[in-house]
């Protein structure tokens, strides 16, 4: 794939593009950090899966994880809701701090810690339930079963994906009936139900069409506004359209999944520092 | 060659085409023959009355009272044990000695006649525990026999659900229990279902278990201890000592419509209050 930088995606692009700081991270002293990681490493049981990854995530803002295939992407993910830990087998060391928890602390709670890191997967998968189910199935978990409650919920988080106008009338119709797009709207109205700070998005587009996902794109940028996105993607158009930094990944001889590159998206994708990260963003590999 | 190879592949769809229309065709001459033999017996005093002289006259009132009444025990009993076990196997347990030994018992279970949960349930319930002939030793008995078929059943039906609808649950900070009654039951409950309605099908056709354990009173029955006699067991007595075989063929007749409207009935009741959600 080739990238046409002086397309119309990157001129709307409004990000200022000033130089990485010199104290090696690319955020601006402005920009408060939601999540760190130190050192990271994962393993697999003996399989190295990610080693020694250290960056700062932004807060209120989209960071973009790209890289080939098998890198780790979902991995690294998955490292900051814990989902890895339904892996037996899973070793994690270094730090990962979300504000001030270090998240892989023994006395960390990973239900409440899920609820404050949200996750909207591949493929669009609501629960074979209604609409309003689907949503309310996380605040019911959590105890709440006043229905006033519940249904002030479920109409805040559809509002918020634009589907409460379409829908609001069809809450007890099944999710399967919906569209795809509408489907993957509805998995993220049901993840910001929890009311999330951050919300993770593992190619959360690759399943839906050209302009379902210019839709989901623009909803992923409006969201930004009040919470900390993550997103893997495969695409690179994607990446340059949406988020503000950008984290090259890559495997090396060992398999080992490493953060070659971190950076302000559009920096990285006009002038990007290491040979490895220009090959794989002009379409040259991976 | 290539000619060859599709001229293999019509002649191959052919066979199975006319394989399955070979079934159809059986499945549908029995039950006409007996439909056409059967329905012109059924009237509303062969519902509503019990059986005279035998079963030579009357109805048979009594056996379909007895019929759903063994039946419903059976499920009662065993859809909490077998659902229970499934879900035990297929999210609680890694591969291990207990889930093989578990799993080897129900198979065996599952392949043995049913004449030997008649005299098991005959020696254990009516005899040792004293329960008689009896709407209970029928019903439990039968319990333990469809066990199997409902433990096997659920358990593929919930290995089937999609991994990531257990992820999703847990990505919304689900517990391993909400994970599992939110998530996986709603979407293992038609597999479960079809199960249970196989179950339901299998006891209410069932003789040989039953007829050593509820026994063959023609009574109404009125209470969980009375002796009865199911409508399977009052086709073979009629048939076999030759008492009436019109009767015969109107209890049959019955038979095949209550078992095809329970799975008609069991399959609007899913879709319209489980499958799609409320
Ligand atoms: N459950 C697991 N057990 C063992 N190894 C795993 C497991 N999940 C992933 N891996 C391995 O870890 C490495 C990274 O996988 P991961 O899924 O994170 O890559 P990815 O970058 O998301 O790939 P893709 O772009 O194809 O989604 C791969 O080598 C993969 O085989
Ligand atoms: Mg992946």
């Amino acid at each position: 794939m080739k990238i046409n930088i002086n397309s119309k995606l990157m001129t709307q692009d409004s990000k200022p593009g000033l130089p990485s700081s010199p104290s090696g991270s690319p955020l601006d002293s402005r920009q408060s950090v939601k999540i760190k990681t130190d050192r990271l490493s994962l393993h697999y049981g003996s399989f190295q899966a990610l080693k020694d990854i250290s960056f700062d995530i932004p807060k209120c803002a989209i960071t973009a994880i790209i890289g080939p295939s098998g890198c780790g992407k979902s991995t690294l993910l998955r490292v900051f809701n814990r989902m890895n830990d339904l892996i037996p087998g899973v070793r994690v060391e270094g730090k990962v701090t979300l504000d001030d928890l270090s998240i892989y602390e023994k006395t960390v709670d990973v239900v409440s810690l899920r609820k404050r890191v949200g996750m909207v997967f591949q493929k669009p998968n609501p629960f074979p339930m209604s609409i309003f189910d689907n949503i309310a199935i996380g605040p019911k978990s959590y105890g709440i079963k006043d229905k006033q409650e519940l249904n002030n919920i479920v109409r805040w988080s559809l509002t918020q994906v634009a589907l409460w106008n379409d829908l609001k009338d069809n809450l007890k119709k099944s999710s399967l009936d919906l569209s795809p797009e509408q489907q993957q709207r509805l998995c993220i109205a049901r993840t910001l139900a929890g009311e999330p700070e951050v919300i993770l998005f593992d190619e959360s587009c690759s399943a839906l069409d050209p302009e379902a996902t210019m839709k989901i794109e623009e909803l992923m940028v409006d969201l930004a506004k009040k919470y900390t996105i993550i997103i893997v993607t495969h695409n690179m158009e994607q990446a340059l359209r949406v988020s503000d930094m950008a984290a090259f990944m890559m495997i090396e001889e060992d398999k080992a999944g490493r953060l070659v590159e971190y950076e302000k998206t559009n920096i990285m994708f006009s002038n990007p520092k290491d040979k490895r990260t220009e090959d794989y963003i002009t379409g040259r590999f991976g | 060659m290539k000619t060859n190879s599709r001229a293999g592949e019509k002649i191959a769809k052919l066979l199975i085409w006319s394989t399955a229309l070979f079934v159809l065709v059986v499945l549908v001459a029995i039950s006409a023959y007996i439909l056409i033999k059967g329905l012109p017996r059924i009237n509303w005093h062969f519902l509503t009355e019990i059986p005279r002289n035998m079963g030579r006259s009357g109805g048979v009132a009594s056996t379909i009272v007895g019929t759903l009444l063994v039946t419903a025990v059976a499920i009662i009993i065993a859809m909490p044990f077998g659902i229970g076990t499934a879900f035990y196997l297929a999210e609680y347990t890694k591969e291990s000695m207990i889930t093989r030994i578990i799993r080897f018992s129900a198979e065996s279970l599952a392949g043995i006649p049913s004449i030997v949960y008649g005299l098991f349930g005959f020696i254990f319930f009516v005899i040792y525990l004293n329960l008689g002939w009896s709407i209970l030793s029928g019903g439990l008995t039968l319990a333990i026999m469809i066990l199997p078929t409902i433990i096997r059943t659920s358990e593929e039906a919930i290995l089937s659900v999609p991994k990531v609808y257990r992820e999703v649950s847990f990505s919304l900070g689900g517990t391993k229990w909400q994970t599992i009654i939110k998530a996986v039951f709603p979407s293992a409950i038609r597999g479960i279902t079809n199960g249970i309605i196989l179950s339901v099908g299998r006891s209410v056709a069932e003789t040989a278990a039953v007829i050593y354990t509820a026994g063959s009173a023609l009574r109404m029955p009125v209470s969980l201890f009375s002796p009865t006699r199911t409508m399977a067991v009052h086709f073979y007595i009629l048939a076999r000592e030759g008492i009436s075989l019109e009767n015969a063929y109107g209890t049959a007749a019955l038979l095949i419509i209550l078992i095809f409207l329970i799975n008609v009935v069991a399959n609007m009741l899913v879709n319209r209050f489980i499958a799609k959600g409320r």
